[in-house]
């Protein structure tokens, strides 16, 4: 087990590259995805934050290869999972889990919780049925649920708080090495939230999990992870220390996602314009830079030619023109 | 016949009693578990143009008292008791056909679910315009222009082209905008918003919330904004109110909620919620275990069994509510910050008890 | 299991009682003290309900519980086993179109369309007239002919789940395609397939009738309840003894009835209803 708030180790785990994703509709082609590249070190958590219909989820299924990328790589534990053979792609997805926004969807609503948790170790009929339900006993217990009282029922029985416990066992009692966490906590009450991303805290460490967090609240993100992507309709615009991204946002959409926070602390209170209308049609994305759009400060330049992601400093990638450094300068 | 007539409002500007006031509101539902206590005995008050906002968890009862507010809850297996006097008028006492007259002109409301309070057939033109013609009596080129000019105040681009859209052609920001075009339409005098801004991202969330306020400063309208993110209150309102069980436990001026928190429900929920100037990873403050089953509440204060400050009077007896400064009430025994409070939290940290355990491990001390 | 406090009320059991005698009867009916229902008898012609014939007797003197009871014969083998066809076939690929969506489900959507666009009455009557009209037969004709609207209903219900998070679980935990709609799927489809089914069956005992006053159900003398209708209703029957055409005509109204609340009542217990309070 590895202490508290290890520092990641340098190994990638997950390295993407120049992923797209395409959807077909009966009109057009969209693309959800157009050209992302990250990677993720073993015990590290990645946040990738974005308004709905960025691509952010489209992005996290795909890693998983639940979604198949149109193009690109995705290297997972030293394996390029795109040109995997189906059987094997089956047999190297369970060492990667997910996690889903909506507790209630996720959850099989004519199965017993105990059967929804132990069904991983039925696919891959590791061990006998009994060692199989004690297994799942024991994971129930892990994040917090009573297998004895609440195994045998079904998941209309419960909050959603709890449904999103009982999904977070069943993705860990594979033991996966990387957990990709879609929005595990944007449906539910902020008092659960917070329950909901202790768990996921505690959890990381136990079972040394590798972590990527898609959510659209930036301050949540920011307490569950290491590093954060902001992601811009279908591209990362900006990637950075999460401590690093709030102290000192450079591009002008991370700035906006900080701005619209409701934050009850009267201290943090940050100057920077929220965001004024919608997220473009990614059918149809803007010329040059996708956010000159939305973006205060568009130039000219920012019309023509799209600016590519540059490490700005150590750790700190930037795609924007102007960022946030040396407009000020 | 005295339901013919139609009611008289006195304009707003002449009105020195309160806009909006609710007595003793209770909402039960008879079901075949038993009685459910949705509202049990809510009490507020809100003066024209300002702001209240009620915040619980899901299951607090929030939802159910706007509504019962509005009358919106007729089903016969709905017992309601008390008052709710809007304007001087009471509307509990007010039969389906006068509180026709109340509902768009005089009160409105936001629901949470743009999608379902939607008409999903019909053009969001048709939708503006017909509670125009019908509550204000325009004509169909009056109307139209109005809402023409509604959706342009309500930020949304290309209004004449939008009216021909139906609802599923909108994103979701966009459709709370029409709604709240409709809400205030008419010209409604005091406006219940029910999780207006709940399933939104943040950026648009912040957005319909500027919106909610200047429309609000504009029209010099009283709002109730309903939620359970305590953030979403914080910078909007003039007063909060705390809903817990169906009750309200703490009820004080905003600054005042944040500054000098009496009640440990509302504090845990002030915490829980992740602060950007919190580094990574801070633990944040969860608070154990549901709320209470409203067919069977707890003995005693709703909250105890939660709660890291109860003691044994707690869990006997159900605390009144109190006032510790002029329009600052409270229902606790052991409110955040006394003796009382940190003599309660210690033995029940040392008996093991999971909410002071939790509180304990994420550094929080009375 | 469903709530506590889901009740299926009386009138379900009362209407499944009335499904398991028709069943009963027409498995026993040979067992059971029934005259033959050939048997004419010129002395009891269009007799009145007697102890002798409980619900009298027909134009020939033959008993008429005993070829109604005979007859649900023909309209539950057709009915049911119609069904079993349609559901075993249509089902299925219903499933799995609904599952896998794309190509096949694009092909196989196109082909029920244009299976529905022929009148099914008007297909039947063509299919039976030509390759004759055994029990098999007719079976095996409103079997494939109830296959496609299966197939619509299963498909439908299926893609309703398809895109929920539970699939895409599944998926994530290296489940194969064949477990995800046997595991996954078919559990949440079965309450609505098993409803639609028995409507399915009612439907098809409709049309038994209705192809017996085309004459082509089963060949007479055999009794059906089609038939006993038809030749209720031919000779001057209805004027004379009323009764003939009456019995079955109730038989198979009460069995309609049954089998829509069953599959009705069946349904809404099964249903899962989502989110709390």
């Amino acid at each position: 087990m590895s202490p508290p708030d290890s520092p990641a180790s340098d190994e990638a785990l997950l390295e993407v590259k120049d992923l797209v994703v395409d959807y077909r509709t009966r009109h057009e082609i969209i693309r959800a995805v157009s050209g992302v590249s990250f990677s993720i070190s073993r015990g590290e958590t990645l946040g990738l934050v974005g308004e709905s219909g960025c691509g952010k989820s489209t992005t996290g299924r795909s890693v998983t290869l639940v979604q198949r990328p149109t193009s690109g790589s995705v290297v997972f534990a030293g394996t390029e999972l795109t040109t995997l053979a189906p059987s094997r792609l089956r047999q190297e997805r369970t060492k990667m889990q997910m996690v889903f926004q909506d507790p209630i969807s996720s959850l099989n609503p004519r199965r017993r919780i105990l059967d929804i948790v132990a069904e991983p170790l039925n696919i891959w009929q590791i061990g006998s049925p009994e060692d199989r339900l004690e297994k799942a006993a024991q994971m129930l217990e892990a994040v917090g649920m009573d297998p004895g009282e609440s195994g045998h029922r079904r998941p209309q029985e419960f909050s959603g708080g709890q449904c999103q416990r009982i999904s977070i066992a069943r993705a860990l009692i594979l033991r996966p090495l990387l957990l990709v966490c879609d929005e595990p906590v944007s449906a539910l009450d902020v008092s659960v939230q917070a329950q909901i991303l202790n768990l996921l805290h505690d959890l990381k460490h136990e079972y040394s999990l590798t972590m990527l967090f898609i959510a659209h609240d930036l301050a949540v993100v920011k307490n569950a992870s290491d590093r954060v992507a902001v992601m811009y309709l279908g591209r990362i615009c900006e990637v950075a220390p999460s401590e690093l991204l709030y102290e000192e946002p450079q591009h002008p959409y991370s700035a906006a996602l900080l701005a619209s926070i409701p934050d009850p602390d009267p201290r943090s209170l940050r100057d920077g314009a929220p965001l004024t209308g919608d997220l473009p049609s990614p059918a149809d994305p803007p010329s040059g830079c996708r956010f000159r759009t939305r973006c205060p400060h568009a130039q000219p330049l920012c019309e023509q030619v799209e600016p590519p992601l540059e490490e700005i400093a150590p750790g700190h990638l930037v795609a924007c023109h102007f960022p946030e450094a040396t407009r000020h300068a | 016949m005295r339901r013919a007539d139609p009611l008289r409002f006195a304009p707003v500007e002449d009105m020195a009693d309160p806009l909006l006031s609710v007595e003793d509101l209770r909402t039960h539902f008879r079901t075949p578990a038993g009685v459910l206590r949705a509202v049990d005995g809510v009490s507020f008050s809100l003066d024209r143009g300002k702001t209240l906002g009620i915040v619980g968890e899901s299951g607090s009862g929030k939802t159910v008292l706007s509504r019962s507010v509005m009358g919106l809850l007729s089903q016969s297996s709905v017992d309601r008791s008390g008052r709710v006097l809007f304007a001087g008028h009471d509307l509990t006492a007010m039969g389906p056909r006068e509180l026709r007259q109340v509902w768009g002109t005089q009160v409105s409301m936001i629901f949470q679910d743009p999608m379902t309070a939607l008409n999903p057939v019909v053009r969001i033109g048709r939708q503006i315009t017909e509670s125009l013609r019908i509550r204000a009596g325009l004509d169909r080129a009056a109307a139209r222009q109005t809402a023409v000019a509604l959706l342009a105040s309500v930020g949304i681009p290309s209004p004449e082209r939008r009216l021909r859209s139906y609802p599923h052609e909108l994103s979701g920001g966009m459709r709370q905008r029409v709604m709240i075009a409709i809400a205030l339409s008419c010209g409604p005098k005091l406006v219940l918003a029910d999780e207006p801004t709940t399933g939104l991202d943040v950026t648009i969330q912040a957005q319909i919330l500027d919106l909610l306020s200047s429309e609000q400063r504009e029209r010099s309208m009283a709002m109730v904004l309903v939620t359970h993110d305590l953030g979403v209150v914080a910078g909007r309102t003039d007063h909060i109110a705390v809903m817990y069980a169906g009750r309200i436990v703490e009820s004080a001026p905003t600054a005042v909620v944040f500054r000098d928190t009496k009640m440990p429900y509302t504090e845990a929920l002030i915490r829980s919620i992740p602060k950007l100037a919190a580094p990574s990873h801070t633990r944040l403050l969860a608070i154990e275990g549901r709320p209470p089953s409203l067919l069977d509440p707890p003995e005693g204060c709703a909250f105890a069994p939660r709660c890291p400050y109860a003691d044994d009077r707690c869990h006997r007896e159900a605390p009144p509510l109190r006032e510790a400064s002029p329009g600052h009430l409270y229902a606790c025994w052991n409110p955040v910050g006394t003796p009382a409070a940190a003599r309660a939290f210690e033995a029940n940290r040392q008996a093991g008890l999971p909410a002071a355990v939790a509180y304990a491990r994420s550094g929080v001390a009375p | 299991m469903p709530d506590s406090q889901k009740r299926l009320g009386p009138l379900f059991w009362i209407c499944l009682g009335f499904i398991g005698l028709v069943v009963f009867g027409a498995i026993f009916a040979n067992v059971l003290p029934l005259p033959n229902p050939d048997a004419q008898n010129y002395a009891a012609v269009n007799a009145g309900p007697s102890l002798h014939h409980l619900l009298g007797t027909d134009d020939l003197g033959r008993d008429l519980l005993s070829r109604i009871v005979f007859g649900s014969r023909v309209s539950l083998v057709v009915g049911f086993g119609g069904i079993a066809i349609g559901l075993a076939i249509g089902g299925t690929l219903g499933l799995v179109a609904g599952y896998r969506s794309g190509a096949l489900d694009t092909v196989l959507n196109a082909g029920s369309f244009v299976i529905l666009a022929f009148p099914p009455l008007l297909a039947i009557i063509v299919i039976v007239a030509f390759w004759g009209r055994s029990l098999p037969k007719l079976t095996l004709i409103i079997g494939i002919a109830s296959i496609p609207s299966m197939f619509r209903v299963i498909r439908a219900t299926t893609m309703s789940y398809a895109n929920r998070d539970f699939v895409v679980a599944a998926r994530a935990l290296g489940a194969s395609n064949r477990r995800i709609i046997f595991r996954e799927l078919l559990p949440n489809v079965a309450p609505a397939a098993i409803s639609f089914a028995l409507i399915g069956v009612a439907i098809i005992v409709v049309l038994e009738g209705s192809l017996a006053f085309l004459g082509l159900s089963v060949a007479l003398p055999t009794p059906s309840w089609g038939n006993i209708i038809y030749e209720g209703a031919s000779n001057n029957n209805l004027q004379t003894n009323p009764f003939i055409a009456l019995w079955p005509a109730l038989a198979m109204f009460l069995l309609l009835t049954s089998l829509n609340l069953v599959g009705d009542r069946l349904r809404s217990y099964f249903d899962v209803r989502e989110g709390g309070l």
